[in-house]
């Protein structure tokens, strides 16, 4: 009855009901679970938590604390007028953190501009990353690191990145591409796109979506009518996780998971939970739409007061030289401070550089003639403001 | 009726609500628009005053801003909708070519789309990569669309209630630049600046000089350096499409030399049309080559670099003694 002479079958195009609630699809009243080891009070199952060297424990809270730490320093500079927009992740580190322990060297991560840490931990240099908010433009040749520079245009990263790593598969190469990106992204056309896509390919990519709960000033449930992020992954027929994304451990161990499974050729939207406790940028004033009481409630759920007292559980806390860490990130800074101050531009030629492989007779006369106005109007130094130092 | 001194932004701000009290088919979304009231704070205050059916905070869309703003004026409404930087509104192109651009002439008349896309545009604020485009001359040569560029609060306010009422879709690029830079006297209540016309705000009899948005002030700033010497006339485009060419020849015809301003790269800039119009309507008045002033054939750089690429008044002086010299 379903299998015609010519052989064309109904098997594939699923089962037949009358039933209409049967054919009819809702996402529900609920958002799916939440992967989750250390519950925001500090308590967990022991026997529900992976094995983790403490190494690798001491490890996990240096990074987390460098992430902290470095916003810190980079508002406080900006704050002083020694430093352009900074983008901060207080709150979120142990998303940051915990995709970068699931990664490895040779995978590939695409940055939006939160991930300090993890950039570092891939091989990009802090004084790049300093740079790079100064306005510098030669921060963005990323050297010795499989990164490419932040997706400051939203969304637009992520068609590129199934791209790369679909040719990645091509070439049988034992890596993914981990793409970050926050919860506004997945209401771009290109995105959307491109998650659509890196299911047909079978893309080795790992959409790493940081659900902060707020676009600037959008909150979540104003994005999109979805509960989630993670289900979206179900239209493009893609694997969707959610992980709590305060707890570092379920992070880590979401990330490996997710890697091996986007490594066997299903890509993965994996989205952890988390909270923007300071503003979008420095330029933003998050008072304007948001309570004091929301951030105050994710406040108690801060990830690394929770990650401490599971160390603490552990018996891990006490090797731990919280104040040795600091002073070493803070003696890192300072070092990546100084080679800042010490970085010399390639003047003028780095505008008319890369523009294409051969620079074109076009651009060679603008950059003759932009050298000529230097060095014939001096006075046209009163309309450049050179970067701040160091 | 009265004047009130304000800056760029706070004219947008008052154009919007002024419009929005004055007819209530206007509405408003975009990205932070309603809630934090914009991030340059041109919505302040709308949803407060005009209520949360008519301002929205929008998705982070500008496919879904444009697109949605165009089924709206077609069904009756008049959005006035935020791109919050023109940086990100390529992807909106699409939606501005195929669909605000063209349906009263695909539909002969049917439907149209009288709307205005707001975008702050330009680079000198320091901003992030993205963030600082001019890409005015793209969307200048979309058929079926307008452009238009304020330089000056009083035509911010002008020019803005003529696009929300003009009957065809509007873009609205706004020199972030100069947002708060200076104040002037604006007309308090109803107050419009027809759309299609330039200004002349310096008037001079030896060289023209054409620029719009916070170019314009650094041409003025370059005719007053060079005054008395040279005598410069300034002509404020206000509109690109549909391009003011009456003003623009007249104005070479007197002086017989021309230079034209602008940020956005040189090569497909929007200069290239104005000196189009100029060989076609007065090359026999011309006493030199055109010369123009422009950003470079590159993108838009970071902010260590940007204030190399957008002109300044000495490399505009140096333009106009280069035509006098011609």
């Amino acid at each position: 009855m379903s299998q015609d002479a010519h052989g064309f079958s109904e098997a594939g195009l699923g089962p037949p009901t009358a039933d209409f609630d049967a054919a009819r699809l809702s996402q529900g009243s609920d958002a799916p679970a939440r992967y989750r080891f250390v519950e925001p009070d500090g308590s967990y199952d022991p026997e529900a938590v992976p094995d983790f060297a403490v190494e690798e424990l001491r490890d996990i809270y240096y990074w987390l604390l460098l992430q902290r730490r470095f916003d810190e320093r980079m508002v406080k500079l900006q704050r002083r007028g020694e430093m352009g927009t900074v983008a901060t992740a207080r709150g979120q580190e142990a998303s940051v953190v915990g995709v970068s322990f699931g990664l490895e060297q040779r995978d590939w991560l695409l940055p939006y501009g939160r991930e300090p840490a993890a950039l570092i931990r891939h091989g990009v240099s802090m004084r790049d990353i300093i740079l790079y908010w100064l306005g510098v433009m030669d921060a963005n040749r990323l050297p010795d690191s499989n990164s490419l520079p932040y997706a400051i245009a939203i969304g637009t990263h992520v068609p590129v990145g199934v791209g790369y790593a679909w040719g990645l598969s091509m070439d049988d190469e034992d890596a993914v591409v981990t793409m970050m990106m926050g919860d506004g992204q997945f209401s771009t056309g290109e995105a959307q796109t491109a998650m659509n896509v890196a299911g047909v390919v079978d893309a080795p990519a790992v959409f790493f979506a940081l659900n902060n709960q707020y676009a600037i000033s959008l909150p979540f449930s104003g994005q999109t009518a979805a509960n989630s992020v993670a289900q979206k992954a179900l239209a493009w027929g893609l694997d969707g996780i959610r992980v709590d994304g305060n707890d570092v451990l379920a992070v880590v161990d979401a990330m490996r998971r997710a890697r091996r499974r986007a490594r066997q050729g299903t890509p993965v939207l994996l989205e952890a939970v988390t909270y923007r406790l300071e503003a979008h940028t420095t330029n933003d004033d998050p008072s304007r739409y948001r309570d004091d009481a929301e951030v105050d409630w994710w406040r108690e759920r801060d990830p690394m007061d929770r990650f401490r007292s599971f160390l603490e559980s552990e018996g891990v806390w006490a090797d731990i030289d919280e104040d040795g860490m600091r002073e070493e990130i803070d003696e890192r800074f300072d070092r990546a401070r100084e080679e800042v101050a010490a970085y010399e531009s390639g003047g003028i030629e780095e505008l008319f550089e890369y523009v294409y492989d051969e620079m074109t007779p076009a651009l060679r006369d603008q950059l003759a003639d932009l050298e000529a106005v230097l060095e014939e109007r001096p006075d046209a130094a009163e309309y450049i403001e050179e970067r701040p130092k160091g | 009726m009265s004047d009130r001194n304000l800056n760029l932004v706070e004219a947008v701000n008052d154009a919007l609500h002024g419009a929005m009290a004055a007819d209530d088919r206007v509405m408003v979304s975009g990205e932070d628009v309603a809630e934090s009231g914009g991030v340059f704070r041109a919505t302040e205050g709308l949803l407060e005053a005009f209520g949360a059916e008519r301002v929205l905070d929008f998705p982070l869309s500008e496919i879904a801003i444009v697109g949605t703003a165009i089924g709206l004026a077609m069904q009756g409404k008049r959005p006035v909708v935020e791109i919050q930087f023109s940086g990100f509104m390529p992807p909106a192109f699409n939606q501005l070519v195929q669909n605000a651009g063209r349906i009263r002439w695909r539909n002969r008349g049917e439907h149209s789309a009288p709307m205005v896309v707001r975008a702050p545009y330009g680079g000198g604020v320091r901003a992030l990569e993205h963030h600082s485009e001019s890409l005015e001359a793209a969307y200048a040569h979309v058929p079926g669309v307008k452009v238009v560029v304020p330089a000056t609060p009083a035509d911010a306010k002008g020019l803005l209630r003529s696009a929300i009422e003009d009957p065809d879709p509007v873009l609205f690029f706004e020199p972030k630049r100069i947002y708060r830079s200076f104040r002037e006297p604006v007309t308090e209540g109803d107050h419009r600046v027809p759309i299609g016309e330039a200004a002349v705000p310096r008037e001079g009899s030896d060289v023209t000089v054409i620029a719009w948005g916070s170019m314009l002030h650094y041409a003025l700033q370059a005719a007053e350096n060079l005054a008395p010497a040279v005598d410069v006339e300034v002509v404020d485009l206000r509109t690109l499409s549909p391009l003011d060419r009456e003003t623009i020849v007249a104005s070479v015809q007197k002086t017989g030399r021309a230079v034209v301003v602008h940020e956005a790269p040189r090569s497909g800039g929007f200069a290239g049309e104005i000196v189009t119009s100029i060989n076609e309507e007065a090359l026999m008045y011309l006493e030199a080559p055109i010369e123009r002033v422009t950003g470079f054939d590159t993108p838009m750089p970071m902010l260590a670099m940007e204030d190399y690429y957008l002109p300044n008044p000495p490399r505009i002086e140096r333009a106009i003694e280069s035509v006098l010299a011609g």
